[in-house]
């Protein structure tokens, strides 16, 4: 789409009205995941695993089947046998193994059977009456460890082509990617530091556990309702593993407790149905927290070696990156991302970047918020930091010298096009945090970090009803305040107000694919369909007032809510309403809705500057933020307050994962740590207010000019904060999370 | 295992519910009463998202067992608004976008509202204290804390 055809005057895009769906989220009214019921109701419970790698010799299920309370009791051998391919091409077959072990439990909490019973409590007890023989099998969780060549091997065969010759069966992908001479690079350095770092898997931690009432028959018809990002995976997934027509399985989106990415995928769902399909009824099935961190889908932990070397005006000459991912006991971990996006920012001649993806025993990793990008940008950003310190550089000058612009060859590859980076950094030097006088004890950091964001398949419906509201059927779940921005974006191509278009996200039976709330998509995506929808209602408006008026359609012109004359010549007519039109729609060629479907390929990267103030206790080695500032390209921001929310999120995630959050396992290959409790989110009296600036430099893929925002707020407060921390306690921070005991480690380390 | 029978208040309705003796108090709004504004976050009463108030204080309705209500007064988010005015707190929510996804907002609302009939007047630091047995993942807490704070003025101006 040319610049010059989008839109950059606005009505009612960057106004701030409440949210349509702010009274059913006040007033306990709206449901969420575990909310509902259905008559003659069964309630599931999942027996799980409780060694990290172990074959399974034997379940005896013969005792909860005979248990008066239980209707139905599943293993692995109730759900469709998806042939098997020793590539392990198949996504579909790593989530079947995933949801319902098969031969071997290939983490601590991995599922091995489930049951359908009369009550919550009748199902968990009779958990207990299941009898499962295991053969203990040696384990590895730690991704260094894993790739060692004495390592256990989680499954052999699970490799694909990109993988070199000689690598351990554990490393199933390999990325490797960039441009330049490196070597030449780092000879033209002043100074060149290799550093390598550390991070801990952490959880989205959502506060919605994973909740579905799925009901099944034996004529493969079902109805599935389910707490997800995305309802036609759903769809897709379940009915894949369990043997039965895509489009005769229902599913419709619960209002969703968060997912940052986690609820991307299915766990508990095919289960569900599997169990409803036995029983013949119902049946709900809700984890509990401890289930939710043992056997969802956590980040990948990761393990980095960065080499970066600038001259002494701060220009980089060369840079590159090792970057090895963790993520459980399936392919999939984000490596390549990590790899692709860590030196993204960065205009550089020479830059050579290598991703693993690592399996070990553990849940399989899911996506949480620009996956992969955090990890990255904390090793690149901290060896940039060091440069700057040791050079005595201002790390925001050093930024800007060396920062991508339009046209910039990527370290991943394309060119770019209109970017913002520069307006972050320009934004961040300007800010009055920047040049705000530090207290003893207090370091500041700073850090870029970018995000690729994503398009993806699309479907939206819009019809008028015949008093000139507007109903706006979209599929993409409301995470986080999306309704409001698609009923601006409607009323902005309609020119009705707000508040007479109603969103719904509908079920699958109600519109056309949509893939999952993901990959900050869905103001852009979904956005770009509402816009594409209402214009295509509009154009038939147009054709209605100009048979009314007895003029051609093309002199007919959409302006402010009415079709009007769309010049001189086309006749002297009254603007007539919108409203005027639908009242007899009926009678003048049938009911008004425009639609539109397809995959949105603009999506637009986007980039932000985080600037962070931290205060180190060296008595406690705790960490206490004290100032944070969030900049970032948005391209146009629909609802600003909600845009802000994301940058504000995303820079909470990013301090609960740079200072507290880890999964922690223990020699049993057990985790530790499965309840809040004891992995530790940010609480309110943690934080400090999250002060933002929207950076708006217009996405020339979209109509307004968006871009997404949910991801990149969380790619550059890891290594921000770590900076910050090194800065204030005089010493350089390789490991996340910075946690009281490694602080005070790295502070008697240093002396 | 037989069942409890126990008569209680809720939102000022007297209502009764046949309990296990296991069973949460959360469990018996959720499942009993078909009162689903209090969530289940983690069972643990870490989280907050199942905060009610029993004869006016504000408890972690998964600590507490259903039959431990006989004869109490309990509150939840159902009975915050009064008919159809919503209470200043919910209009502030809707209003500053203290909310994203919405799953902590019933905890959120309730422990709120509980601390501004105890100190009309909080710091932010109080309110940071008070609400730190709420956990919300989505929106860093800094519009929530606002929200919170601008409500109290709001309400000290209109007394």
């Amino acid at each position: 789409m040319a610049l010059d055809d989008r839109k950059s005057e606005f009505s009612f895009v960057g106004t701030r009205p409440d949210r349509p769906d702010g009274l059913d989220k006040v007033t306990g009214r709206a449901k969420f995941g575990a909310d509902t019921s259905a008559p003659g109701m069964l309630h599931g419970a999942i027996l799980r695993s409780p060694h990290a790698h172990a074959r399974i010799i034997k379940i005896d299920t013969s005792k909860a089947d005979a248990h008066k309370d239980v209707k139905a009791v599943v293993t692995r051998a109730d759900f469709a046998d998806v042939p098997f391919k020793p590539g392990l091409e198949g996504e579909f077959w790593n989530v079947l193994e995933n949801v319902m072990a098969g031969d071997k439990a290939l983490y601590d909490g991995h599922a091995v059977a489930a049951v359908a019973a009369t009550s919550a409590l009748a199902a968990r007890d009779a958990l207990k009456l299941i009898e499962v023989e295991y053969e203990v099998l040696p384990h590895v969780t730690d991704v260094d460890k894993a790739m060692a060549p004495d390592a256990p091997v989680i499954r052999e065969g699970a490799a694909d082509y990109s993988v070199p010759e000689g690598m351990h069966p554990n490393v199933v992908r390999y990325h490797e990617s960039g441009h330049g001479d490196i070597e030449a690079g780092f000879a033209e350095a002043d100074l060149v530091i290799e550093d390598s770092f550390v991070t801990e898997a952490t959880h989205q931690g959502y506060i919605e556990p994973h909740a579905c009432l799925g009901m099944l028959g034996n004529d493969g018809k079902g109805e599935l309702w389910c707490t997800t990002q995305g309802h036609w995976i759903a769809q897709k997934t379940c009915a894949a593993l369990l043997g039965i027509e895509t489009s005769q399985l229902r599913v419709t989106a619960s209002e969703i407790g968060g997912g940052f990415g986690g609820k991307t995928t299915v766990f508990i769902e095919p289960v569900a149905l599997a169990l409803s399909r036995k029983a013949n009824r119902p049946v709900k099935v809700v984890m509990t927290r401890s289930e939710v961190f043992r056997a969802t889908g956590p980040t990948s932990s990761a393990s980095m070696d960065i080499k970066i070397g600038m001259k002494k005006d701060g220009t980089i000459t060369g840079a590159q990156g090792i970057f090895r991912l963790q993520g459980g006991a399936f392919p999939g971990a984000p490596g390549d991302m990590t790899a692709m996006c860590g030196f993204a920012p960065y205009n550089l001649t020479n830059v050579h970047q290598v991703g693993y993806d690592v399996m070990a025993n553990r849940p399989k990793q899911a996506a949480y918020r620009a996956p992969g990008a955090p990890m990255g940008a904390f090793a690149v950003e901290s060896v940039i930091d060091e440069l700057c310190n040791q050079l005595s550089l201002d790390p925001i000058d050093v930024r800007l010298k060396n920062a991508a612009y339009e046209g910039t060859k990527a370290s991943y590859g394309p060119r770019y096009e209109r970017i913002g980076l520069v307006e972050t950094l320009e934004a961040a030097k300007a800010h009055p945090h920047y040049a705000a006088p530090l207290k003893p004890g207090q370091g500041r950091g700073v850090s870029c970090g970018f995000w690729f964001n994503h398009g993806g398949e699309t479907s939206v419906s819009l019809a008028l009803s015949e008093d000139g509201s507007a109903q706006l059927m979209v599929g993409t779940p409301d995470i986080g305040g999306s309704r409001a921005s698609m009923a601006l974006m409607a009323a902005e191509v309609l020119g009705i107000p707000y508040e007479n278009i109603r969103v719904t996200i509908a079920d699958t039976a109600t519109l056309g694919y949509n893939d999952v709330s993901h990959g900050s998509r869905v103001t852009y995506a979904s956005g770009l369909a509402t816009i594409k929808a209402a214009h295509h209602a509009v154009d038939k408006l147009c054709e209605r007032a100009a048979a009314k008026w007895g003029i051609p359609v093309d002199a007919v012109k959409w302006e402010n809510g009415c079709a009007v004359p769309s010049g001189p010549n086309a006749g002297d007519f009254d603007p007539m309403p919108l409203a005027d039109i639908t009242a007899d729609m009926g009678s003048t060629g049938g009911p008004i809705s425009g639609h539109f479907e397809a995959t949105p390929e603009g999506a637009g990267v986007s980039f932000g500057t985080h600037i962070v103030d931290a205060e180190v206790d060296p008595e406690t080695g705790k960490t206490s933020i004290t100032r944070y500032t969030v900049i970032q390209d948005a391209g146009k921001a629909i609802h600003p307050t909600y845009v802000e929310g994301q940058y504000q999120g995303g820079a909470a995630q990013g301090i609960g994962w740079a200072l507290n959050e880890e999964y922690i396992y223990g020699d049993d290959g057990r985790l530790q740590n499965s309840i809040f409790l004891d992995y530790r989110i940010p609480v309110a009296s943690d934080l400090p207010m999250i002060d933002t600036v929207i950076v708006e430099v217009p996405n020339p893929g979209h109509p307004f000019g968006v871009r997404g925002v949910g991801e990149t707020g969380i790619v550059p407060p890891l290594a921000a904060i770590a900076n910050a921390v090194s800065n204030a306690a005089g010493v350089r921070m390789r490991q996340l999370p910075m946690s009281p005991p490694r602080i005070l480690a790295a502070l008697k380390d240093n002396g | 295992m037989s069942k409890f029978h126990v008569s209680t208040t809720v939102n000022g309705d007297t209502v009764e519910y046949l309990c296990d003796p296991r069973e949460t108090l959360l469990d018996c709004l959720r499942d009993k009463l078909n009162l689903t504004g209090a969530k289940e976050g983690c069972g643990t009463g870490d989280c907050g998202a199942c905060s009610v108030t029993v004869d006016g204080r504000l408890v972690c309705s998964c600590l507490m067992l259903g039959v431990e209500a006989d004869g109490k007064q309990v509150e939840t988010v159902e009975g915050i608004a009064e008919g159809d005015i919503l209470h200043p707190l919910q209009k502030k929510f809707i209003e500053y976008a203290a909310l994203q996804c919405g799953i902590c907002t019933p905890g959120i609302l309730v422990a709120a509202k509980s601390l501004l009939e105890k100190n009309p007047n909080p710091t932010e630091e109080e309110t940071r204290y008070w609400l730190a047995g709420n956990l919300c993942r989505c929106t860093g807490y800094d519009k929530i804390i606002r929200a919170v704070m601008d409500t109290a003025a709001d309400l000290r101006e209109a007394s």
